[in-house]
């Protein structure tokens, strides 16, 4: 390897050897350098989470009313959205233009103007600086100088996109329209679970003591579900052996892995020759939390779907939620999980929903692993100076495949990773 | 000495025991501390205060927090670790027919095996306790964490 000084840590490493942390250009070998070195992390926010992206911001319903605002990050920035007196969603980096102070602190609100509590500078709707106070002195002292115009100073935009009550934002102007993007298979898997306007169940946060990039590794990875998480194997909740498929967008960013239950092909064997069965004996005392509801009409009863680099979209039965990764430094990352349902939702499929929501989330029967797996591959980090991992279930590309017994939508993760990252 | 009939001793006793049950790993006497049709739920401030229904666990029975147990025993893969509640003083806040409703402030220690130690979670219990039988007994108890935030995963129960 020419140059590279892979495992460095931070600010050892300069941009232009970047080139080297990956021994070749493939998407199978991912050199693990990538989970903690600061110099990356640092490019991330530059190429990714600022580049030509659509960043998960939050549902439309969020800020139903003019003035209605919401805090949320765009990769680790904070931003807000908010809704315009015309109705109009606008998103701008939170933070003042004057000296830089977070703008706006609660977590939702409704306002007419954004105003700095420091020097009480304040931005309309649209991010736009309507007021400096004192900006012509006092008593006609001080004062701004008179090179100072307000239209100069306005907060920082971001390009808002909404898809299905979905709304995503961007930093980069040029960044392509959302819905090519996405690419019309992920598209028609997101209106699949979004068909008419949700209502939101409630929100919590979990905080990952792990690289962002493992987390969404790990929702593109169907290989583990079954062997990390017991309950599904246990219950017959999900099985590899269920009918279902792994969809890769052409960019290899976005995945959609779903499956349906199909009594007729379960075909317990090759669980049992991997000895990766639980206690077959263990049953439920409450089996209504297996009751389910077919309310897409399609019989699938798991998609997970994720759109790079920041959203997975869950449906697991009736339990329906969007997931916002937060990277919040190279060691650590929040998810925020935001259930939905629908406002004609009648109270059984509510119960359904709130029920089932016992499988997800940091408490979930089938989910709370994940809040723990990342973080072991975290803490064994310090011994991988120029290795990598391996990334070979299912094949070296990135294809959709009828398997789910595959790698393929975490190789698409690097190869959109690598591609926007220029490494 | 004479049986203690004042309310506050008998939760504050009831909530004694129920922490000593989760803290010393003894999970598979946790639902016994519940009635049979008794809900327990884990929700925050936030989705509290706004009347947002969805919770980090919800039970609507005991059998659903036998079934908890039974899952953390045999299915659920997580650290060895363990929990030190420290429970505050009890206010009753509502009393009828035989059920008290009982609020108390906890905080929650998590001690993973390596060592590593963290303040895990803060809260309140907002409780409604059985106090007609011989002994008492949650017929709902309602967790409501102080922050939106947990950290890694929440298995044992609170």
């Amino acid at each position: 390897m020419a140059g590279g000084q892979p495992g460095l840590p931070c600010g050892e490493r300069g941009m232009t050897d970047m080139k080297d942390i990956w021994l070749d250009d493939g998407l199978t070998q991912v050199p693990f350098a990538v989970y903690d070195d600061q110099d990356i992390y640092a490019r991330e926010r530059e190429r990714l989470f600022q580049g030509p992206t659509w960043n998960i911001l939050g549902l439309e319903c969020e800020v139903p009313e003019p003035g209605d605002y919401k805090t949320t990050y765009l990769g680790d920035i904070p931003v807000v959205l908010v809704r315009g007196k015309d109705g109009v969603l606008k998103a701008f980096e939170n933070r003042c233009a004057h000296r830089g102070a977070l703008l706006c602190l609660e977590r939702f609100g409704n306002t007419k103007a954004f105003t700095c509590v420091y020097h009480a500078w304040s931005y309309n709707h649209d991010g736009e600086l309507i007021g400096v106070a004192f900006q012509n002195g006092i008593q006609g002292e001080g004062g701004m100088g008179e090179g100072f115009r307000r239209e100069d100073h306005g907060l920082r935009q971001v390009k808002i996109a909404v898809l299905a009550g979905l709304v995503f934002g961007s930093f980069d102007e040029a960044v392509q329209p959302l819905e090519d993007y996405l690419g019309p298979d992920i598209v028609a898997r997101i209106h699949r679970v979004l068909p008419r306007p949700p209502k939101i169940l409630g929100y919590f946060t979990q905080t990952l003591r792990n690289n962002w990039k493992l987390y969404a590794e790990n929702v593109r990875d169907p290989y583990h579900a079954s062997i990390l998480h017991l309950f599904f194997t246990t219950f017959r909740v999900n099985r590899l052996s269920q009918k279902g498929g792994i969809i890769v967008s052409e960019n290899g960013g976005h995945h959609v892995s779903y499956s349906m239950l199909d009594p007729g092909t379960a075909d317990d064997s090759d669980y049992d020759a991997a000895k990766l069965r639980a206690d077959s004996e263990f049953g439920l005392k409450e089996p209504r939390l297996l009751d389910g509801r077919d309310e897409f009409n399609d019989g699938i009863t798991l998609q997970i779907l994720s759109v790079f680099p920041n959203l997975v979209l869950q449906q697991v039965r009736n339990s329906l939620v969007v997931r916002q990764i937060v990277p919040q430094g190279v060691d650590q990352a929040d998810v925020v999980w935001t259930t939905y349902g629908f406002d004609d939702d009648d109270e059984e499929l509510m119960d359904l929903r709130l029920m089932q929501s016992n499988f997800v989330g940091p408490a979930g029967y089938i989910s709370m692993e994940d809040g723990a797996v990342g973080n072991f591959i975290q803490r064994a980090l310090p011994g991988t100076k120029g290795e990598t991992s391996v990334v070979m279930m299912g094949g070296e590309d990135a294809a959709s495949m009828a398997s789910r017994a595959t790698e393929t939508s975490i190789r698409g993760f690097w190869k959109a990773y690598r591609n926007l990252m220029a490494i | 000495m004479p049986p203690d009939n004042n309310p506050i001793g008998i939760v504050s006793g009831l909530l004694a025991d129920y922490a000593h049950c989760i803290d010393s790993d003894e999970l598979e006497r946790w639902p016994d501390f519940f009635t049979e049709q008794a809900r327990y739920r884990i929700t925050t401030t936030f989705n509290h205060e706004r009347g947002l229904p969805v919770g980090i666990i919800d039970a609507k029975n005991r059998n659903m927090l036998e079934d908890r147990v039974a899952a953390l025993r045999k299915a659920n893969i997580y650290e060895p670790q363990r929990y030190r509640h420290i429970i505050s003083v009890v206010r009753i806040t509502g009393e009828s027919g035989g059920l008290v409703q009982a609020e108390a402030g906890f905080i929650v220690v998590r001690t993973m095996i390596d060592g590593r130690q963290e303040l895990f979670v803060s809260g309140r219990y907002l409780d409604s306790i059985d106090l007609s039988g011989q002994r008492a007994v949650f017929t709902e108890k309602l967790v409501v964490l102080d922050s939106d935030k947990i950290d890694t995963l929440l298995a044992i129960p609170l």
